[in-house]
Parts: structure tokens; sequence; C-alpha cells
């Protein structure tokens, strides 16, 4: 595993808020973007019901920001709570599949044939088991989202480890425990928060997709479906832009603790590259 | 051999052999003996197995029969024992560790308290020329250095054995010269053995006290050449007509080697330059 460092503008996180002058392109390709959407939709009369203006969504979201932003604090605690059961549950599996790989070769087919299962099919399931009003139903949907991707990266994290280390180990007498521990985990972060920060992404949208087939009227997802359903549009568009902003600050909560507990890392000068 | 002769010895092998589950035989009937504070080189071609024969020496690998006592004792003992410290071709240094911390790698893991740890990984760092590097990372050193480092560690806790498996293959060749001189001044410091695997013949010359040569698979002793090159070793040496005798003889000694084993396979000349 050779790593090459380039060097690469740190961009987007590099420290989150950094350094103001990284953000210019990003900020003038955002504003660029959106007076596009506003001309384009304004010139060519699009109707509303197919895409709103911009200014229109915006105006939408501040008349209703305080049932939004409840709505969406409801749905993003049941997806933060998905990612740490799911990813939780996942690092505990890599754990154990890496110290017993024989159980690992054992298990392995079955969890990429379950990893195929279209998991958003279950949310009907579990919103049959846990209750549609609760929350464990959404966080179920989010926690299997998150499972597979902490699991698979964290597994190759713990056993991608150069032989020479293992040989290193076993030459100061080390057994399993202290390979793990001094070699393996330690080894196996990076590639652990690289699981982490897809399942964050994840975890949103399983919370939402489940709220799509029923939940509390106060949850974003439901909030959604029922603007759509009332044809008022720019409230809809208006929720989806809060989930999105809602995913990605627990993407940049990840990119953050990852940040600082794999400082050492060769790629930490530039994560902008993932 | 007399049960003497292999107390007074550092490695003692009788009638090694080791044959890989592919049906791959890497050695056959290795008898050796190491003495305390002697340079060992093994060279060979490649697949020879003076890798493996470096990793029975410190229990990495079981040998198929044959007996290794290491400082009197089974290899297996010598290595929860710590009686050896080994260097390989990659420096394998950890990157979440900062170059003092990998030097204290080992010494944390035998329970030594941390002044004590502290103590050492300077005295270590001093002895390979790396002080002011402590708080660095590995990736942030060349090559060279980070071969150092490894070799820091791997004396850090004092073992009477030091195995090294091609550390300076990977380096280019000023710095490879350099780091000989470094490992020889380190070794008349540290007084410990050294066995040491190169297929560099001026390497295995420069740096040994005896350089054993190995036949191609299945992988034999072929000969075993004395050095008589004088101490300490310097660049000068290098241009010693001795050095240049020494040298013609092992590459002799391959060139036999090799004609004896191989027969079928005349294509793979060994790596010698």
């Amino acid at each position: 595993m050779s790593t090459i460092v380039e060097p690469v503008p740190s961009g987007l996180g590099h420290e989150l808020g950094g350094r103001l002058r990284d953000w210019i392109p990003a900020v003038v390709v955002f504003v660029l973007a959106i007076v596009l959407w506003q001309g384009l939709t304004t010139a060519f009369h699009v109707q509303t019901f197919l895409l709103p203006k911009p200014s229109d969504i915006a105006q939408s979201f501040w008349e209703n920001k305080a049932g939004l932003w409840h709505a969406g604090w409801y749905t993003f605690k049941e997806a933060a709570g998905g990612l740490v059961i799911g990813s939780g549950l996942g690092i505990l599996a890599a754990l154990v599949l890496a110290r017993f790989r024989n159980l690992g070769f054992a298990l392995m087919p079955f969890a990429i044939a379950a990893n195929a299962v279209p998991i958003i099919a279950f949310a009907p399931i579990t919103n049959n088991w846990f209750g549609l009003l609760n929350p464990v139903s959404k966080m179920a949907i989010a926690a299997v989202l998150c499972f597979f991707p902490t699991m698979v990266n964290t597994l190759r994290g713990l056993t991608s480890v150069h032989p020479s280390s293992i040989e290193l180990m076993r030459s100061y007498g080390g057994g399993e425990a202290a390979t793990f521990r001094l070699v393996r985990i330690p080894n196996s972060l990076p590639f652990m928060f690289t699981g982490l920060k897809i399942s964050a992404v994840l975890s949103m949208i399983g919370a939402i997709v489940g709220e799509y087939f029923g939940g509390p009227t106060n949850a974003l997802g439901v909030s959604i479906l029922n603007d759509t359903q009332l044809f008022d549009f720019p409230r809809a568009w208006a929720g989806i832009v809060l989930a999105s902003a809602f995913g990605l600050s627990l993407y940049m909560l990840v990119a953050l603790v990852e940040h600082y507990t794999t400082s050492w890392h060769p790629s930490a000068r530039s994560f902008a590259r993932e | 051999m007399s049960s003497d002769a292999s107390a007074a010895s550092v490695v003692s092998m009788a009638g090694l052999s080791k044959s890989f589950r592919t049906g791959t035989t890497a050695l056959v009937d290795i008898d050796l003996d190491i003495r305390p504070g002697e340079f060992v080189s093994l060279i060979g071609p490649s697949g020879c197995g003076k890798s493996t024969l470096l990793r029975i020496v410190g229990d990495l690998v079981q040998p198929s029969s044959g007996t290794v006592l290491v400082n009197g004792k089974t290899a297996h003992r010598a290595r929860l024992d710590h009686d050896y410290g080994i260097v390989f071709q990659d420096a394998v240094l950890y990157d979440w560790r900062t170059v003092a911390r990998n030097v204290s790698l080992p010494l944390e893991m035998l329970g030594w308290s941390r002044e004590r740890r502290k103590e050492r990984v300077r005295e270590m760092l001093e002895l390979v020329e790396l002080v002011g590097f402590e708080s660095s990372r590995p990736w942030q050193l060349s090559g060279g250095m980070q071969q150092r480092v490894s070799i820091a560690r791997a004396l850090s806790f004092d073992p009477s054995l030091l195995l090294m498996d091609e550390p300076f293959g990977a380096l280019d060749e000023m710095t490879r010269e350099r780091l000989n001189l470094e490992l020889l001044r380190i070794w008349e410091q540290a007084g410990s053995t050294v066995i040491f695997v190169t297929h560099s013949i001026p390497e295995a010359v420069f740096l040994s006290t005896r350089v054993v040569v190995m036949s191609a698979r299945p992988g034999r002793i072929a000969d075993i050449v004395p050095v008589d090159l004088g101490h300490p070793r310097t660049f000068a040496t290098r241009e010693d007509p001795r050095f240049f005798e020494l040298v013609t003889q092992v590459r002799e000694s391959l060139a036999l080697g090799h004609g004896e084993a191989a027969g079928s396979r005349s294509t793979s000349a060994p790596e010698v330059y």
C-alpha cells in the first residue's frame, strides 16, 4: 500500500471553515448555479410543480422555518441514531470477522448477497415491526443502510496490513490482541472513516425514505410527501434542501472527527480529494 | 556437533529443511553455526530460500525438519524472550506513530517505564544519527532515514541477535554504501551478532565476517567464504585488492552452486553485479 501525497490544494473541509480563499471557487459555482436556475425558470416560465424558482423556495423556507426546522431536527435525530447503531454494529462485525477469518470466509458471501437486497424496500416492514410513529422504525432502516459500508471498509482496513507488520509484531512475541491494538485497529481508521462518511449520507436518506412510508406529521419525510400532495412545491423543495443540509452536516461532523483522530495520515493534509 | 559447541553459538542450525505445501522445496539440509559477534551474510539467487532461512531462525516460519537453537534455546523460546531484533526490506514503520514512538514500540510491549523508554529512544536515535527527528512522521523521512529508524527500533531492546532481510535492497547505491558503513559502526558499538540477507556480492563481502553462499532451488549451502578484511572497514576497503579477490571468490561460488542445482533452468542467472 503506497501512499502518494499529491500536492492537492486543500479545499473543502481542510479545516472546516479553514482558509477562506480555498472556498472561493465553490462559492462562485454555487452563486452562478442559483443565478442560472433563477434566470432560466423565470425566462422560460417553468411550472412550479416541475421546478420552482430558488427565490420561491427561499421564501417558502422563511415562512415555514419553524415547522421545517423542527421536522428536520426530528429526522436528523433518527438518521444519527441509525448511523450510530448501524455503524457501531458494522465496526463490531468487522472486528469479529477480522479476528476469526474462517468465520469471515463462511459469512462474507451471505453478507454480499444481503447487501444486494434493496434495503429501502423493507421500510414498510420495519414500520410494522417497530410501529409507524416510533422513530426506531426509521432508525432501523438507516442502521441497515449504514451497516455494510462501515463493515466492509473497516474490515478492509483491519486486514490490509503489510505482512511484515504482522511478522514484526510476532518477532516481539506479540499475540493477536497486541496485533489488533497496535497495528490492525490504527491501520483501519482511515478506511473506517471512509465507510462512516458514506454511511452519514445514507442514514439521512434512509430516515427520509422510511418516513415516506408513513410516520408522525412532524417528520421531514412526511412533511415533504404531504407538501407534494398539496401542490405546495416550493415548501417541498425547501424540505429537500433542508434534508440535504442535515445530511451534509452529519457528513461534516464525521469528517471533523476523522480530521482530529487520523491527523497522522499522509492524506489528512488533503482530504478534498475524496 | 557437541552440545558445548551449540551452547557457545548464538545460532545453531542442524539438518534444517523446509518444503512448502505447494510442493516447493525451499531449503535442504542446512547446517550452520554462528558465533557471538559474527556478521554473517546469506547470499544466493532469488528463490534460494535465504529469507526463509532467516525467518526460521526468527521463529516466523516453521522448518519441515531439523533443529534451530538460538542462544541455546528453541527458536520459539528465543522469540518470546526477545532474543532478536528484525529489520525488513521495507522499514515497516507505523504512520500513526512518530519516529520516537516507532522506536519505543518494542519497549512498550516489554512494559518499560516511560522514563526508561524516553532515555533509550534518545540513545538509539543518537546511534543512528537521527536526533531532531523524534516527532517527525515516518512518511516525512527519506527511505534511508526510515531504514535507520527501523534499525534503531530493532536494537532498542538490546537483543543479542539482529536479523536483517535485504534491509538496503530498496535504496539507491549511494545511500546503500553509506548505510553499510553506518551499520558496521553500529554493529561494532552494539556488539551484537548479525545475520544479513542480501543479493549484492560487494555488500556481503564488505559487511561480513563470513559469507554463506547458497545455491538455487532447493536452497543449500554451496560455500562459506570467510572474509579476512581488517576492521574498521572504510570506503578504502572497497579499493583493497583483497576485497576484489573475495568478491570474485563469492561470485564463482555462486555460479558453481547455480550450475549444480539448475541444469534444466539455464535461463535464470543469479542476480549478481
